[in-house]
């Protein structure tokens, strides 16, 4: 399993909780197992063409992850976060 | 029969109703609703006063369809909102950055839906808004890149702004765009074809192009369906169907006003009668009221001449202007007129543009409002 930490703007799918646990050998993985417990929230985070959306940043501890096919182990947690996006 | 009317309203910041009463007195606001969702368009099915659908994305987020099926108190996300093709060539890759626009479908055809995207897309719902599907005789015609280049658009990315649907027919339908114009189908969207002859272009070497146009805003006129209007962004037109040439009616706007702005309501019954909110479009394009004295522009013979109707709005230095789904009417009797604004103000007439009340201030930038009955 791989904690991945939500942010504020995700809470309305997750029922408020900041830090869910999700499988998955890949970041894209992790999301579509995440989207089974959450229903639409891989769509928030990722575009049809598997790109991270221009104002989400998804890291894997410290390392900022431009390709969501990077793969992950159980040691790994992956943050997501809202960039800053203006007023 | 007056009924109670409800205003759908859509801001860059979440979702309001306004709710009032058949006298046209008492305003009552509800809301927010998604508060901080950028909220594109709120509608209801006209066909059953039931579904309401509403466009969203955020700053963050990507876009999504939320549907109530209880006036607005709950809402539930699209299983599969619109979203184009995955595919591996990433010079055609598309995404949806939002939904612009929601299109209840022909009254003949239940549960349909139709939505126009950013970059411009077509979808199409067959469950009630529950999930979407492309419509590739747009989005996949051979003719796509031309009719969207890629670095064409509006400062809020490029548009398939409005779908807008025969009552007489289900198959055929117009759309407009902001990077091509006005398009035809007489096959449900399987075929479209440009319908833009004598609107002007004056950003491209070839003021007259077959497609490349801007269309802002169009529409039937509900009593008699051969009439398109449109508020381009270089001038009012009319359109009387068969006819396939584009008639400038916005040269008889007072040239201190100009005939450009974002929208144009017409009369439900009255054929000839439509209403425009202008803005500047001179130099820099400010899109702000000329002068900064917001007025109404309203024509009761096809644009052959029109009337200022500004009573109540504010005299000067009001510079707000109307975005394209953000001027409707109600069906009542005289007819309602209400706009939102810019600066989050909402202002209604009660005697077809005679004179103008503020309902409705301090929301935020208002993108939509769309009038409808309380069901």
């Amino acid at each position: 399993m791989i904690f991945v930490s939500l942010p504020s703007q995700l809470h309305s799918y997750s029922g408020g909780v900041s830090r869910v646990e999700a499988r998955g050998e890949t970041v894209d993985m992790v999301l579509t197992d995440l989207d089974r417990c959450f229903p639409g929230i891989r769509f928030r985070i990722i575009d049809e063409q598997n790109r991270i959306r221009r104002h989400m940043r998804i890291f894997v501890g410290r390392d900022a992850v431009t390709d969501i096919d990077r793969a992950v182990g159980d040691a790994d947690e992956i943050l997501i976060f809202g960039a800053l996006s203006g007023g | 029969m007056a009924r109670n009317i409800r205003l759908l309203i859509g801001t860059r910041k979440g979702a309001w109703i306004c709710r009032g009463d058949s006298s046209h007195a008492d305003w009552v606001m509800e809301g927010p609703i998604h508060l901080g969702q950028i909220v594109s368009h709120l509608v209801v099915d006209r066909r059953t006063g039931g579904t309401m659908l509403m466009a969203v994305a955020t700053g963050h987020l990507g876009p999504t369809i939320f549907r109530s099926t209880d006036g607005g108190g709950t809402w539930v996300e699209a299983k599969r909102p619109p979203a184009f093709e995955k595919t591996t060539d990433s010079a055609i890759a598309r995404a949806v950055d939002h939904t612009f626009w929601l299109e209840n479908g022909h009254a003949g055809e239940p549960g349909v839906w139709w939505a126009g995207t950013s970059p411009p897309g077509l979808f199409v719902s067959e469950d009630d808004g529950v999930s979407w599907d492309g419509v590739s005789g747009f989005n996949d015609h051979p003719l796509y890149r031309e009719w969207v280049p890629p670095d064409a658009g509006t400062p809020d990315g490029p548009l398939l702004n409005q779908v807008v649907i025969d009552p007489r027919d289900a198959r055929h339908m117009y759309i407009a765009t902001s990077t091509a114009g006005v398009f035809e189908t007489t096959d449900r969207g399987a075929s479209w074809r440009p319908l833009n002859k004598g609107v002007e272009a004056s950003f491209l070497p070839d003021p007259y192009p077959e497609f490349g146009q801007d269309a802002h805003f169009i529409a039937l006129a509900p009593s008699m369906p051969d009439r398109l209007w449109q508020q381009n962004h270089c001038g009012i037109y009319l359109l009387d169907r068969p006819e396939v040439t584009w008639e400038r009616i916005g040269r008889a706007m007072p040239p201190e006003i100009g005939d450009i702005g974002f929208t144009i309501v017409p009369h439900p019954r009255d054929v000839d009668a439509a209403w425009v909110f202008p803005m500047d479009g001179t130099e820099v394009w400010p899109r702000t009221s000329p002068g900064g004295k917001p007025a109404v522009y309203g024509t009761r013979d096809a644009g052959r001449t029109w009337k200022r109707q500004d009573n109540g709005f504010p005299a000067e230095q009001a510079w707000f202007t109307v975005k394209r789904q953000a001027f409707c009417a109600d069906d009542e009797e005289p007819l309602g007129l209400y706009l939102g604004t810019t600066g989050g103000e909402v202002w209604m007439s009660a005697d077809e543009g005679g004179s103008w009340r503020n309902i409705g201030a301090h929301l935020p930038e208002i993108y939509s409002v769309v009038a409808a009955p309380t069901p």
